[in-house]
């Protein structure tokens, strides 16, 4: 049998039906909803008189509008926000969805409580109508962002009309050296690739640097696959991966597990399986980074400066000044010497628990400075709950952090939680583009130790100096 | 879904590389329950300042280009989220046709959904295009989706790929859910298998 990559395996057990021209049904395993980009969807089903085939697949929670304030339960005030939730609670009872609402200490940010709840598992197809649905790509799945019509298609069918994406390869060899994190791996691949060098590929993210990643930090790495263009990343599932999933609410257990986990253990590349584009990083020279720009491919380590537009080429000079401009930034500066107001620790990216524990590791015993507004908001319910329990949420608040409930929050403040113009963001959230945070914010990516240490300064700062 | 087959039409410039979906239809937009009604709001930090006046710099502010329904645009259009809204938006504005270097997977999967073609050229051929567009309203070019052709307002002519389901669902305005529900037979049977094979699924 010809070698095949870990994408080839998935691929191949998912084909459902596959056409002449290669156009294939690939069986869709799990299907995630939120509230933004499903309502057209489940009013598409009804003027066609459709309805969900696999309702027990399909898990729905609200997370992009939701406040993350204390006082949220007392309703949403924008109206089209409480709107939007209030849809997704009619489609998700009506059509008898798995359902995770506001109330429900469960909820959070999909791609938190997919994987927390044990509806992520190794080698399953999971598909959802928002692009950081490369997150579950941790656990050896093939998982990916889809339009709204795609929703609708996988509502109606549990199928995705498909044409296999090409194979790519990312190898992180070595050791990550203290103060580098799964943030840091991300965002440096990307400024390597490029935020279109992943399209048509999906990536498979290797190497021993990777494989020393918790499933939290290999979650952090495939969830900002999508910002390098590809359609998903993969890491294989080993012992990491399997101890994470034991025991969680849906994962299977007694003999379905151990059926499972044999299945499991197949799910790798063979040794001579091709790839299509293979790109190689060693982890001891990755620095912890940050991004200067308006598109994450903007990134540098923190011990650089500023560039000149004049240091790029082509169609990028126009878009690195233009980037300049909106980020209020002079060529040369330090990014050390770059004053910020706001920080953001939280979202798909970096809104787990291990994520709450590196942040915490900086600010215990020490203080945010004065006049800057520092927020934390965890992922989920569970993990806000979790990191109270670790006593985490005591250092965030003696810090001077807000405390918050769980969301997309800041991410993409669709909910109160927004930038104004001209106020500058460390951020541990996944994209940097012009009004992002709100229209005329300025938005700095770094992983979570880097935006706490952040805090502490109130300027760009460089966390091992901190460690 | 409309039905794409031939379009003449005014187009317009915009050379920036990677405009993102949220260039394309901020955030506070997505609030919608509908599809419609979009348009007004596409790229809407562009192309309004904070007290909601058009900025007379964006290129669809300019009246040459208000009845514009092709855009040319920089490499890696669409990158970014997955909101249907991008193409939603485009659309609603008039928008039939993008023509680029590159997309993003997502926002060109949404377009065919859509009734817009997304065509991919080379970096020579956007060049060309991207001259051709800055003509103005006076010109005006060809996307002939059968032919898989454009034609510049100068008779030069340029051929693309497309892939030939999406080609024929956009050319007779098909919807994929009736075609795929025509291959059911075929998920019933992958469901029954996956259930014996893998019942934790």
């Amino acid at each position: 049998m010809a070698p095949k990559t870990l994408y080839d395996k998935i691929w191949d057990a998912h084909v459902a039906h596959e056409a002449e021209d290669g156009t294939c049904l690939l069986y869709i395993d799990r299907h995630l909803v939120h509230e933004v980009t499903s309502p057209q969807a489940f009013e598409g089903l009804r003027m066609n008189g459709r309805t969900v085939r696999a309702p027990e697949k399909t898990i729905a929670v609200p997370d992009h509008n939701v406040p993350t304030t204390l006082d949220r339960l007392k309703g949403i005030e924008n109206e089209e926000s409480r709107i939007q939730v209030e849809a997704l609670d009619t489609n998700a009872r009506e059509f008898g969805l798995v359902y995770y609402p506001v109330d429900d200490v469960r909820q959070g940010i999909v791609h938190i409580i997919g994987p927390e709840q044990g509806w992520t598992l190794p080698g399953m197809t999971i598909v959802c109508g928002d692009s950081h649905t490369a997150t579950h790509g941790a656990f050896g799945a093939l998982a990916h962002g889809i339009g709204t019509s795609e929703v609708e298609h996988v509502l109606a069918t549990q199928t995705l009309i498909q044409k296999k994406s090409k194979n790519m390869k990312v190898e992180i060899t070595g050791k990550l050296s203290p103060g580098v994190t799964a943030k840091d791996i991300t965002l440096a691949v990307i400024g390597q690739t490029g935020t279109a060098g992943g399209t048509g590929y999906v990536i498979e993210y290797c190497g021993e640097a990777i494989r020393s990643l918790s499933m939290e930090g290999r979650m952090t790495v495939c969830n900002m696959a999508i910002e390098g263009g590809a359609r998903a990343g993969l890491i294989a599932p080993d012992e990491t991966t399997f101890e994470y999933c034991k025991g969680r609410p849906n994962a299977p257990t007694g003999d379905t597990w151990e059926a499972a986990l044999s299945y499991w253990k197949t799910l790798y590349s063979d040794d001579e399986a091709h790839f299509d584009k293979v790109l190689t990083l060693k982890g001891e020279d990755i620095a912890p980074v940050v991004t200067w720009g308006t598109s994450p491919e903007d990134v540098l380590p923190i011990t650089a400066n500023v560039p000149a537009a004049q240091d790029f080429s082509g169609g990028k000079v126009e878009a690195a000044q233009r980037s300049l401009d909106y980020m209020g930034l002079t060529a040369g500066t330090a990014l050390r010497d770059i004053e910020i107001d706001t920080v953001f620790i939280g979202s798909c990216t970096n809104g787990r628990i291990e994520d709450l524990r590196a942040a915490a590791e900086i600010l215990k015993g020490r203080k945010v400075k004065e006049g800057m507004r520092a927020m934390i908001v965890p992922g989920s319910g569970l993990v806000r709950a979790q990191a109270e329990q670790e006593g985490l949420a005591d250092i965030f608040k003696e810090a001077g952090f807000e405390w918050r409930l769980a969301g997309c929050s800041m991410c993409l403040a669709m909910n109160p939680d927004q930038l104004q113009p001209g106020e500058r963001c460390a951020a541990t959230s996944n994209r940097n583009f012009e009004g992002r945070q709100g229209r005329g914010g300025r938005t700095h990516l770094m992983s979570p130790a880097m935006a706490a240490a952040a805090a502490l300064t109130g300027k760009l700062t460089d966390v091992r100096e901190m460690l | 879904m409309e039905k794409f087959e031939k379009l003449t039409a005014i187009a317009a410039p915009m050379p920036l590389i990677n405009i993102d979906t949220d260039m394309i239809i901020p955030k506070q937009f997505l609030k919608t329950i509908k599809r419609s009604g979009l348009g007004v709001n596409a790229f809407h930090e562009m192309r309004y300042d904070l007290d909601g006046n058009e900025n007379p710099d964006f290129v669809l502010n300019n009246e040459a280009y208000k009845g514009a329904n092709i855009l040319v645009a920089g490499d890696n259009f669409g990158c970014g989220s997955s909101r249907e809204h991008a193409p939603w938006a485009l659309l609603d504005f008039g928008i039939r046709c993008v023509i680029s270097t590159n997309f993003a997977d997502i926002f060109y999967n949404n377009c065919f959904k859509n009734g817009i073609l997304p065509v991919v050229v080379s970096e020579d051929e956007l060049q060309l295009l991207m001259k051709d567009a800055e003509k103005g309203s006076n010109a005006r070019m060809i996307v002939d989706l059968e032919n898989q052709q454009i034609e510049t307002s100068d008779g030069e002519v340029i051929s693309f790929d497309v892939d030939q389901h999406r080609k024929h669902c956009l050319m007779n305005g098909l919807d994929d859910i009736g075609l795929s529900m025509e291959k059911i037979a075929s998920v019933d049977a992958f469901e029954a298998q996956m259930a014996q094979s893998a019942p934790w699924v």
